[in-house]
């Protein structure tokens, strides 16, 4: 039965949703002039693929991902590329990025540029992981991981069980509700699809208890599944409402029972989930060829006269959205991409909305006061309680203020998931969730350079065993020719003892050859487990391995130099 | 803090009925001076005053701080109390959150030790308004440190736990009761007042202001040990209920271990820091020089708190076992040895 687990801590925070559930999902206006950066998505950004000047279709590719953890971008309008250039984008950085500007003509018809339409029930797993390669498919959940990553994460996993996050706990935000409300089979289809590509055995859909159109919706389209639709179990999952429910690790506990190991991903314990949004972009991507172009952003806040959600098309500026809903630019206090807790403020209407862009709320001072000044910490320990990663945030709060990035660590600051409870049950007002997400870039930052710097350490070990290996060359090349010209000298004076050159035989020399062997086989097992490590790191799809590289060439080098040297010695002992 | 604040009212106005007017100028003194020193070091400090006194901890610490102390006392006394409170115990190790000790208790242990005759004489029972009770004019006599010695005595005798202390070996606990050691109504004061404490512990607990952990800990500690001791040897031990109701062990268990900035942090941690004062309260009362020991074993176990909190986190989502203490070199898992 629908039996569910828990994990601790959490809170109650106003929902809010009320404001943008009582509309249908609707749909945007077509704007005029998209922004497209080209980062939109967690891993390498993607390559322009279009020149300024150029006409596009709808869903004509615009930029290629580069590397594996990557995703295209397609033209979102029909229209001419007008600049690559760098622009504000929607991010706590508040900076500019490289993105495709696209202006289209007003009066001018839309036209599509589509994929040919696959079955996804016959076609084969090559040909559908090419297709959500090649259509731009992020989790729209807000993280923005490229979907085709996770549909190949069965190659290194068993995966047994798709999991459909619909939680949406987080305060103000409507989308995943509507569109389970309005495209209940599609988000389901989606679900089959990812499950028969990761070989899952099982569909579960998580979702809160404050959505029940959202659930009714969803058990009328299981009941009417046909046939050719009864693939794999689904099974709803009803789970009472208590932020974070939606965290992906916190969903899974409440579901399975199972924790996600730290520093792991889901599929470490079988586990996939999805974000019903990003599944019925698959959907869409397989069955109708069509690449992601737009997505749902639930428009709220008191600041709007008409809130609700729309299904507007990426790189729409957020201000025609707003001015859509009946923006109140008096009353505006704030306005926040993302939700109250996780989202973060824009410091701009004329930013695009991009493939991350779950929500937009417009809120008035009153609704979402400034936060007050932040007081010093007394340990109360309420953080402690609503933690639902079980840390010690105030512990980790102190260790971020001291700069001790041992004991951070230490005390699991990695295992955080920023969901910012603490922050919100805070009676001192600190911004916690901020200390710790500097301190994981202060200590990401230190990584890197302690990387780099033992790499720049390893290219010169590399130098440095060249250089020995071409000098033990140079020696054995030498000896041999004195070899060569002692026994000519030899066989002119057999009488008289060579002048030089040949080394003193004895206990010395088979001393020397031992270590030499030695040394041998130490550079064969250092290759050897260079070797491996290189392998490794290629078979779990990480990217940097030029300093692997380095350390097996230089391997090579040593061992290359050792054996050249040990060769040259037996020769001069076998004489 | 507010709340806390107002957590206090039942336990003063319990003290004020049983023990007079003493109470009362004891807890504005030391409030009042409590609020000024602190205006004093936050400005000495380059900080806004009034911003920093708006949380009130200045003036809660003030506040346990005069209900601690002996009804009546004089204002040097006082003084001397929120100075090492204050001054010593808060700012001069960070302020605010920064304190590894209970300001209010570094202030009380201090005056036991240096002036024990002036901290352990308690006013009698006499109420408000008895015949016996000292008016508000004698008492702020008192106060100025106008009164002679003599009146003094006289005025005065040991709490129900100090005599039950200092019973000789010879004499069994019934004689002793049977002897009336103690100015009229002293046990029936305690114990009412003791209950005003609990009550204002329950709305601390009903506004979530403290957890369970720490009281229900140290009082449960108290109890486990008071029952035993008792039913090992009644003639020369309290009974449970004498200890938990005799002293200072609710106030404490409510008002001055919870503590949140010098108390544990953790859930489980909490737990063996209520339990170790506990504990700690009952070895000095039976073992010890002093009849009470709230502020001792409060102090103590403020400086094992670093240390119970290495050992008491609890185990992180994703993580097999929780970690234990502070390993600062964590040993490199990947290093493959040579074949």
């Amino acid at each position: 039965m629908t039996r569910s687990f828990d994990f601790p801590g959490g809170i109650f925070p106003p929902e809010r949703k009320i404001i943008s559930t009582r509309q249908l999902l609707r749909e945007a206006a077509l704007p005029t002039r998209v922004v497209l950066p080209l980062d939109q998505h967690i891993g390498q950004a993607a390559e322009p693929c279009v020149r300024v000047g150029q006409a596009v279709k709808t869903g004509e590719p615009v930029a290629i991902g580069q590397g594996m953890l990557t995703a295209d971008l397609h033209a979102s309008i029909t229209g001419t590329v007008t600049a690559i250039e760098a622009c504000p984008i929607p991010h706590p950085s508040q900076g500019r990025y490289l993105a495709v500007v696209i202006e289209r003509d007003p009066d001018a018809p839309e036209t599509w540029q589509r994929m040919p339409a696959l079955d996804w029930r016959s076609a084969d797993s090559d040909t559908l992981t090419e297709r959500l390669t090649r259509s731009g498919v992020v989790g729209l959940g807000g993280a923005g991981f490229p979907t085709q990553i996770k549909a190949r994460v069965h190659e290194r996993h068993r995966i047994d069980t798709l999991i459909v996050n619909a939680a949406e706990c987080e305060p103000y935000i409507t989308a995943d509700d509507l569109l389970l409300r309005t495209y209940p089979q599609e988000v389901l289809d989606g679900a089959r699809l990812l499950a028969r590509l990761a070989g899952a055995e099982r569909i579960l859909v998580g979702i809160e208890d404050n959505k029940p159109e959202a659930i009714a919706a969803l058990q009328a389209a299981l009941a009417d599944s046909s046939p050719e639709r009864d693939t794999c179990p689904i099974e709803i999952r009803v789970v009472t409402t208590r932020y974070p429910s939606g965290g992906e690790k916190q969903l899974i506990k409440r579901l399975l029972d199972r924790e996600v190991p730290s520093g792991g991903l889901p599929a470490d314990i079988g586990v996939l989930c999805h974000n019903p949004g990003t599944l019925r972009a698959t959907l869409q991507a397989v069955r109708d060829g069509q690449p992601l172009v737009s997505r749902i952003v639930t428009l709220t806040g008191e600041a709007l006269a008409h809130p609700g959600n729309v299904e507007a098309r990426l790189g729409t500026p957020i201000h025609s959205l707003l001015e859509e809903a009946g923006l109140k630019e008096r009353e505006l206090g704030q306005l926040l991409m993302g939700g109250p807790l996780m989202g973060f403020p824009l410091a701009s209407t004329a930013l695009p909305i991009v493939k991350t862009t779950n929500c937009l709320v417009a809120a008035t001072r009153t609704e979402l006061p400034p936060p007050p000044v932040e007081q010093p910490c007394i340990r109360c320990g309420a953080c402690e309680e609503v933690c639902p990663a079980s840390l010690l945030p105030q512990q980790l709060y102190w260790f971020a203020r001291g700069r001790e990035h041992d004991k951070a660590q230490l005390f699991n600051l990695f295992d955080c998931i920023e969901c910012g409870a603490c922050a919100y049950v805070c009676p001192s007002h600190i911004p916690l969730v901020q200390y710790y997400r500097a301190t994981k870039g202060e200590i990401r930052a230190h990584r890197l350079e302690a990387q780099r710097a033992e790499h720049a350490r390893h290219r010169f070990e590399f130098r440095q065993a060249r250089i020995e290996r071409e000098a033990a060359e140079k020696e054995a090349r030498r000896q041999a020719r004195a070899k060569a010209a002692s026994r000519v000298t030899a066989h002119n004076a057999e009488a008289e003892p060579s002048p030089r050159g040949k080394p003193a035989l004895g206990p010395d020399s088979k001393e020397q050859l031992k270590q030499l062997r030695i040394a041998q086989a130490a550079a064969k097992a250092s290759l050897r487990k260079a070797e491996k490590a290189l392998a490794r790191a290629g078979e779990s799809g990480n990217d940097d391995t030029a300093d692997l590289e380095v350390q097996v060439a230089t391997a090579q080098e040593n061992l290359q130099a050792i054996e050249t040297r040990l060769a040259s010695a037996k020769e001069a002992s076998s004489t | 803090m507010g709340w806390v604040l107002v957590a206090t009212f039942p336990g003063i106005l319990m003290l004020t009925w049983h023990f007079g007017w003493g109470v009362i100028t004891n807890v504005v003194t030391a409030a009042g001076l409590a609020v000024g020193l602190e205006a004093l070091m936050v400005r000495l400090r380059g900080r806004a005053p009034l911003v920093a006194l708006r949380d009130n901890s200045a003036l809660l610490s003030g506040v346990l701080l005069g209900i601690s102390l002996p009804p009546g006392s004089a204002w040097w006394l006082i003084l001397v109390g929120t100075v090492a409170a204050i001054v010593v115990a808060k700012h001069l190790f960070g302020g605010l959150g920064q304190n590894p000790f209970n300001p209010a208790m570094v202030g009380y242990a201090l005056l036991l030790i240096s002036f024990p005759v002036a901290m352990t004489q308690w006013l009698s029972p006499q109420g408000l308004f008895g015949p016996e009770a000292l008016s508000l004019g004698d008492v702020l006599v008192r106060w100025a440190g106008l009164a002679e010695a003599s009146s003094l005595d006289s005025m005065s005798g040991a709490t129900p736990l100090d005599a039950f202390k200092h019973k000789p070996e010879a004499v069994m606990a019934s004689e002793f009761w049977a002897s009336d050691p103690l100015p009229a109504g002293s046990l029936a004061a305690w114990r009412s007042v003791a209950l005003a404490w609990l009550a204002g512990g329950a709305l601390l607990l009903y506004k979530r202001l403290i957890t369970w952990h720490i009281p229900i800990a140290m009082l449960g500690a108290m109890l486990v040990l008071t029952t035993l001791l008792y039913a090992i040897d009644p003639s020369h031990y309290g009974s449970p209920l004498f200890h938990l109701l005799g002293g200072a062990a609710l106030f404490g268990a409510f008002f001055i271990a919870t503590d949140p900035v010098s108390a544990a942090t953790s859930r489980k941690g909490k737990l063996y820091y209520g339990a170790a004062i506990g504990i700690l309260v009952m070895l000095i009362r039976s073992a010890g020089a002093y009849p009470d020991a709230v502020a001792f074993a409060v102090l103590l176990m403020n400086f094992a708190v670093p240390f119970i909190d290495y050992y008491t986190q609890p185990r992180t989502y994703g993580h097999a076992a929780p970690q234990r203490g502070i390993r600062l070199d964590p040993i490199d898992d990947d290093q493959e040895r040579l074949p």
